[in-house]
């Protein structure tokens, strides 16, 4: 079970109002309102197809909204410049479905990559003690010098934590964190997630229909249906209800 | 007019409407090559490692294909040249043959082949992986670091790899005419030099610069948009290579024709 976390509900890190997004003639939000608080993990749950992944494309910039408000840090992500938007992406760490390593770049490679082009003036001595660490902070020290190919699924999932984790940012977005591996490297990654909350203080989205995840890391849950989110609080709350949807949604991930 | 024809119709239209879209796209995507490639920060690391990709990977293959092609058009003019008593005219006839379009065309249809490929399929592996998005997230220009980097390094590279191939395959028809005619080296080289001029030299570099620009640009467009999934990496480097190398040939035909009014 998740430890309580330290929560601050006075500071919203991520506000959206009226968020839509469509494509072409489909539309996956119709109007979005979500609040995330300092040192708060969220876990959005929501069948595939469900924006659940547009919606923190959006929140870092890779996406644009066509209507609403995305809060970041106090910051409108929809009229950032390029230059404001890199320097916000620099709070915020992004770690994607399928972890994202450059094939080409060995694990230190993949780690140094975002640390030289964004902070000036470190020497190889703080470039390899701040590798180090955050392989360190991810259990993988021995993978160094390796190849992505050669790391498991679990293992380039934590890599790729590891290369997020490096520039220390504020908001982790996890985006299907758990999916594709196995329940014993899903409970790892679970409590590397919680683990890098309670050292960073960071506050997550975490994006999952796997409810271990949801349950492990999340503060709150909120589940995105038809395009809005339909219900939020712990979970517990979220799946005492009699919607058939979210019946069905907890009955189909057997859990106890 | 019935149903049917109306569908077609409309089809057609969408299909131009496509079309001319996607020329929009392509003519936004060069400008902005251009655009990224002068202002700072400039990725020299990056530059240097993709030149390397392309020039120095490539020096196997094109030196065996240069070197053959020399030979090879030399076995070819003979028994026409001979005909007229004329073969004393074959180290003319292939120098000019080589370095006016010989050359940059055999290197530029082998470097589509395989640096376009490449990156059209590295590019769209990287897009269909997320790769792409992460270097964005992580406040890294994808386009400048990516894109530009590599159609720097093939517009720098073909042209040197053009020289060098143009040197082999002179030096391939050498091997046969020394053979075959007995030709000293002096007296074949001496007629190379007398032959070529400066604006065969100079149009040879100048195509080699549009068809590395070519190359590297389409390679790095159709990666770049590839669709998602692993059918979408294939089409990638698969119409990286095809378009290329219809677009070179274009370029062939335009630069023809600039070059004879030029002579003219």
């Amino acid at each position: 079970m998740k430890r309580k976390a330290n929560i601050d509900t006075s500071d919203k890190v991520i506000s959206i109002r009226g968020l839509k997004k469509s494509f072409g003639s489909l539309t996956v939000l119709r109007g979005v309102d979500l609040d995330i608080y300092k040192g708060e993990n969220l876990v959005v749950l929501g069948r595939s197809g469900t924006g659940k992944s547009v919606l923190i494309k959006i929140i870092s910039g890779l996406l644009k909204a066509d209507e609403g408000s995305v809060k970041v840090l106090g910051q409108e992500v929809g009229e950032l410049s390029a230059k404001e938007l890199d320097a916000l992406r620099l709070k915020i760490g992004f770690s994607f479905q399928n972890s994202a390593l450059y094939d080409s770049m060995t694990v230190y490679e993949n780690l140094e990559f975002p640390l030289i082009r964004n902070v000036r003036n470190l020497t190889r001595k703080e470039i390899d003690l701040a590798i180090e660490e955050a392989l360190e902070d991810v259990g993988l020290s021995q993978t160094i010098r390796q190849m992505p190919s050669q790391l498991s699924g679990g293992q380039r999932k934590r890599i790729g934590i590891a290369r997020t984790l490096i520039l220390k940012p504020e908001i982790m977005l996890y985006d299907e964190p758990t999916a594709g591996l196995d329940p014993i490297t899903s409970g790892e990654i679970n409590n590397l997630i919680n683990q890098v909350q309670e050292q960073h203080n960071t506050t997550s989205i975490i994006i999952t229909h796997d409810l271990t995840c949801a349950k492990t890391t999340g503060d709150r849950v909120a589940m995105l249906l038809d395009g809005q989110f339909q219900r939020q609080g712990t979970f517990e709350e979220v799946f005492a209800s009699d919607e058939e949807r979210v019946k069905q949604f907890y009955e189909y991930n057997f859990i106890d | 007019m019935n149903k049917t024809d109306t569908q077609d119709g409309s089809k057609r239209v969408s299909r131009i409407n496509r079309f001319f879209l996607d020329l929009h796209d392509v003519f936004l995507f060069v400008v902005r090559i251009f655009k990224e490639a002068f202002l700072p920060p400039y990725e020299f690391k990056e530059i240097v490692k993709q030149c390397f990709e392309v020039g120095v990977k490539s020096l196997p293959l094109i030196s065996l294909t240069g070197f053959i092609t020399g030979i090879v058009f030399v076995n070819q003019s003979r028994p026409s040249l001979s005909e007229f008593g004329a073969v004393s005219w074959l180290p003319s006839l292939i120098a000019i043959a080589i370095v006016r379009a010989l050359a940059p065309l055999v290197t530029s249809l082998i470097a589509a082949g395989k640096v376009g490929s490449n990156i059209g399929a590295e590019l769209g592996s990287m897009n269909v992986t997320e790769q792409i998005d992460a270097m964005e997230v992580s406040a890294t220009n994808p386009f400048k670091f990516l894109v530009v980097s590599r159609v720097i390094a093939t517009t720098t590279m073909i042209p040197l790899l053009t020289v060098y191939t143009t040197m082999l395959a002179l030096l391939g028809g050498f091997i046969n005419i020394h053979q075959n005619e007995a030709t000293s080296f002096q007296t074949y080289f001496t007629q190379v030099f007398n032959t070529v001029t400066f604006t065969d030299v100079f149009a040879s570099l100048t195509k080699s610069v549009v068809f590395g620009f070519t190359i590297g640009a389409v390679g790095c467009y159709k990666g770049f948009h590839s669709s998602k999934g692993t059918e979408g990496v294939g089409k990638a480097a698969n119409t990286s290579v095809v378009l290329s190398m219809f677009l070179i040939f274009i370029e062939e035909l335009l630069s023809l024709q600039i070059v004879m009014a030029l002579i003219s």
